[in-house]
């Protein structure tokens, strides 16, 4: 099963995400990685890779984000995957929540990375630049 | 103009106070049309970079400024954080194994820092960001060396000329970041990114010349 990254500003907000999408596929690996370090609202790159390699299997990883900043460092934390990890790690632009309910859904069917990348187009809403 | 490690290191101390002494400034610019918190994240973020080049030897300046990167990319948390750690990455490629730097290659690791920037943000000139601060400071860089004027009035006439980019953001309506959100309401504010950017070339001037000639 593809496992789920979500990406905040907010501790809260990407632990609130991920317990909405949990609840709808218990089965599916869900990581939250929201706020910085040291507790403020930001992404944290070294906490966007720690979720990625927590719930990574060689199905692959989607990462959901929310806000500008949020994509910049999750863009930089899959760059600084290996590359055979990098290739099994997609960004999505949906809507966060909504994105990872859907996502985990299918994720929990057992659908491949590239079919969740499809069922999510209904909500992508494009923020990535 | 020949700068070692040691210097470097020196030059990148003093942004860290300078960015301190000016984050309330950078927090008011960025709180007007953003989220307000680019003095405070800027702040953490060279503070990082001091403790990390605490103990280095300074004989490589492309280490340190791939570990002044590393540093901002861990700990800015806003948008800076993975715009300018790439700046600084991309720059430290540039000088890898490098011991000193002269103005020319200022020039190429400016250039380098810009391409990274653009890269990482995807913005361009006139998109009310510190693109618009860095790419106005490069071709003044780049016009005075190619006219064979001094290293000090080369780093002068980037340093004014970023502060013209900043002024320039003013009248430009925000095109990425959370500003541009606010569509035509951006117009009027300075981009909090550009001014963080020539502060940052101003403390370089001022810590390479002195701050009474600037």
């Amino acid at each position: 099963m593809v496992g789920i990254v979500i990406v905040s500003h907010s501790r809260n907000a990407a632990e609130g995400a991920r317990e909405i999408a949990a609840q709808m596929a218990p089965e599916v690996s869900i990581a939250a990685a929201g706020g910085t370090a040291d507790g403020r609202l930001g992404t944290d790159i070294n906490s966007i890779l720690k979720a990625i390699r927590e719930v990574y299997t060689d199905d692959g990883v989607l990462i959901i984000f929310d806000l500008g900043s949020a994509y910049m460092n999750a863009e930089m934390a899959v760059e600084m995957l290996d590359e055979d990890m990098r290739k099994r790690v997609e960004i999505s632009d949906a809507a966060m929540v909504e994105g990872a309910a859907i996502a985990a859904v299918n994720s929990g069917l057992s659908k491949p990375l590239s079919e969740i990348m499809k069922e999510l187009k209904h909500c992508r809403i494009s923020k990535m630049p | 103009m020949v700068v070692n490690g040691k210097k470097l290191i020196e030059i990148l101390d003093r942004i860290a106070d300078v960015i301190e002494e000016n984050k309330l400034m950078l927090t008011e610019l960025d709180a007007a049309i953003g989220d307000g918190d680019h003095g405070i994240n800027m702040s953490r973020g060279f503070h990082a970079v001091r403790e990390k080049l605490k103990d280095d030897d300074g004989s490589d300046i492309g280490i340190i400024l791939k570990k002044a990167g590393m540093a901002l990319v861990s700990n800015v948390g806003g948008a800076a954080g993975p715009l300018y750690g790439t700046a600084f990455l991309k720059a430290g490629a540039v000088v890898e194994g490098k011991q000193t730097v002269d103005v020319a290659d200022l020039e190429n690791m400016l250039k380098s820092a810009l391409e990274g920037i653009k890269m990482r943000g995807h913005a361009e000139p006139k998109d009310k960001t510190m693109v618009d601060a860095a790419e106005e400071a490069l071709n003044a860089l780049n016009s005075s060396n190619a006219a064979g004027e001094s290293p000090q009035q080369a780093i002068k006439a980037a340093v004014d000329a970023a502060y013209l980019g900043l002024e320039n953001t003013k009248d430009m309506i925000a095109r990425k970041g959370r500003a541009s959100y606010l569509a035509e309401r951006s117009i009027g504010h300075k981009d909090a990114g550009a001014a963080s950017f020539a502060l940052i070339l101003k403390t370089i001037f001022d810590e390479l010349y002195g701050q009474e000639s600037s």
